[in-house]
């Protein structure tokens, strides 16, 4: 059977930074596994521009950050297999993978760092009435049409969901000649960043409903049209309001969910509220060994902070395997992170004062739109972190950052808190 | 003393801006917290601009298109000019990031350059 140090699942952003970072922490046998033709992941048909500002101090469109990773991983000569998709991962690292070339093999691995991404919510998630007829695309499935196989996928469009990649999408079908007539969104705001409100709807003169969904789609072979309704507080359409908007067109962008089918089949203890694993400082999920980054462990909104993730799990898998899993530094116990009134969930899960960096980011989404509110962390009654945030909404990841020196002050603590407090 | 409110989009933090105008000239912006913040603000005010990016056809290639930008930001009255001149370009593999597909694009001054390689 065939042996790595590192079996990487993913070759996108994650799984690249990874790879670069526990190469650099000194692990020589590392192999990335992708199921697509070439590295880059998701990056590769985000062709719009914003990526890097954090990493690079330069603005670059999605392809060419992915670039600048995929160098590095040739430079550092990281291993790699395409076109391979990795079927299952046992509980002992016995990892079975199969591609054209080699058939089905198995593959045993140390450490194994989850990096597989996320995927769009399906319309048989959304429930939404009516046929079933040609011209319905998530907004990442018309973005492949559009920018890496050159088709534009239709002329008359609406949207449903103001997720970014919607708000992207509306954008690119009116460059390439599409009339978007409207972005619908279920939730009273958007789920999107708020550059991407200017600068793809604004610019454009495309209007936002906000609170209202898709009631119907017409159309047996083709979509005709679509009618849209506002949505009550408890998110009921409300009878009367009804829209119809002709159209061949109806894009999704309604949220992404980590893809973990992988991760649960090895034992991988997920957070219902993320669809991610559960991870310690470290990134490594409740199964000793396994390691989990960028959106398989939860939805980012910025690529940069998906890198600086994933290197750090890169580093710490690298620590794994060389102290073969018995970190020296570690005498206490890890410290759940609890998320209280306004924060949804953190990651990570808990903290090991002996064993983190001398600082740490934790990052997090509330669950509604805030205004001056503050972000407040506790130690116990002691209050340690009181941050101002003019506006924190659940489209932006918020974070806060532990210093080391914080824990040494207060031995034996139970659990460290993190809520919203509104002034 | 006029204001305007601004959101930033000079990266995904999207910085709520504040500028104030003295006779059609921002006189200062608050609510950045970086250097771009401040930029943007000026000329969201005076002569906003913005980065177009798109995609043309590509002969020979592994995908049937490459991704493409303006290097720098063009005039915002200007991107549909961009992406008319953009419309019949058909460039022959290999491209490579980095590249001119188009020099001066509708008369901008600015290039368009490939943004993968195919």
């Amino acid at each position: 059977m065939l042996h790595y140090d590192i079996v990487i699942v993913g070759g996108g952003p994650a799984g690249l930074a990874a790879a670069v970072s526990a190469k650099e922490h000194g692990v020589e046998s590392i192999l990335v596994l992708e199921r697509d033709q070439e590295l880059g992941g998701i990056l590769n048909q985000c062709i719009h521009n914003g990526f890097g500002l954090h990493t690079f101090q330069e603005e670059l469109t999605g392809p060419e950050y992915a670039g600048r990773f995929i160098e590095q991983a040739e430079k550092a000569q990281v291993a790699y297999k395409l076109n391979t998709m990795v079927l299952e991962i046992s509980k002992d690292k016995v990892v079975t993978v199969m591609n054209g070339k080699e058939g089905m093999f198995e593959i045993q691995a140390s450490a194994v760092i989850l990096a597989m991404g996320c995927r769009e919510r399906a319309r048989g998630a959304l429930n939404i009435p009516g046929y079933r007829p040609a011209g319905i695309y998530s907004a990442g499935t018309a973005q492949r049409l559009v920018n890496m196989e050159g088709f534009l996928p239709g002329r008359q469009v609406v949207i449903l969901g103001s997720g970014d990649i919607g708000l992207i999408m509306a954008r690119r079908m009116t460059l390439e000649g599409a009339k978007v007539h409207v972005v619908a969104e279920l939730l009273p705001y958007s789920g999107g960043l708020k550059r991407n409100l200017v600068q793809c709807l604004d610019d454009f003169n495309i209007p936002l409903k906000l609170s209202h969904t898709v009631v119907d789609i017409d159309g047996k072979d083709r979509v005709k049209g679509v009618t849209i309704a506002k949505v009550d507080e408890g998110r009921k359409p409300i009878s009367g309001t009804e829209t119809y908007y002709p159209c061949d067109t109806l894009l999704l962008s309604c949220g992404l969910i980590p893809e973990n089918e992988l991760s649960q089949s090895l034992g991988v203890e997920l957070n219902p509220v993320t669809s991610g694993p559960f991870v310690n400082e470290c990134f490594e999920t409740n199964v000793e060994g396994v390691f989990a980054c960028g959106n398989v462990l939860h939805v980012h909104d910025l690529v940069d902070f998906v890198s600086k993730e994933a290197a750090s799990a890169g580093k710490h898998a690298a620590a794994y395997v060389k102290y073969k899993g018995k970190h020296p530094a570690v005498v206490s116990k890890d410290i759940p992170i609890v998320p209280e009134s306004g924060v949804r969930y953190t990651v990570p899960k808990t903290i090991n004062p002996d064993r983190m960096d001398e600082k740490h980011t934790i990052r997090f989404r509330v669950d509604k739109v805030y205004k001056n509110c503050y972000i407040s962390v506790y130690l116990g009654k002691e209050r340690i972190i009181y941050k101002k945030r003019p506006i924190a909404a659940p489209g932006e990841m918020e974070e806060v950052i532990f210093h080391k020196e914080l824990f040494q002050a207060v031995p034996d603590l139970s659990k460290i808190t993190i809520k919203i407090e509104e002034a | 003393m006029e204001a305007r409110e601004l959101i930033c989009i000079g990266c995904p933090m999207g910085c709520s801006l504040r500028a104030e105008i003295k006779e059609s000239q921002v006189i200062s912006v608050t609510g950045n917290t970086c250097r771009h913040g401040e930029e943007y603000a000026k000329k969201e005010v005076t002569n906003p601009t913005r980065i177009v990016t798109s995609s043309v056809k590509v002969e020979g290639g592994k995908l049937g298109v490459v991704s493409v930008k303006t290097r720098e930001d063009i005039p915002k009255e200007k991107i549909f000019a961009v992406i008319k001149e953009l419309k019949d370009v058909r460039v022959q593999a290999p491209v490579s990031i980095g590249d001119v597909i188009i020099k001066n694009v509708a008369g901008t001054g600015v290039d368009v350059v490939a943004t993968r390689n195919n």
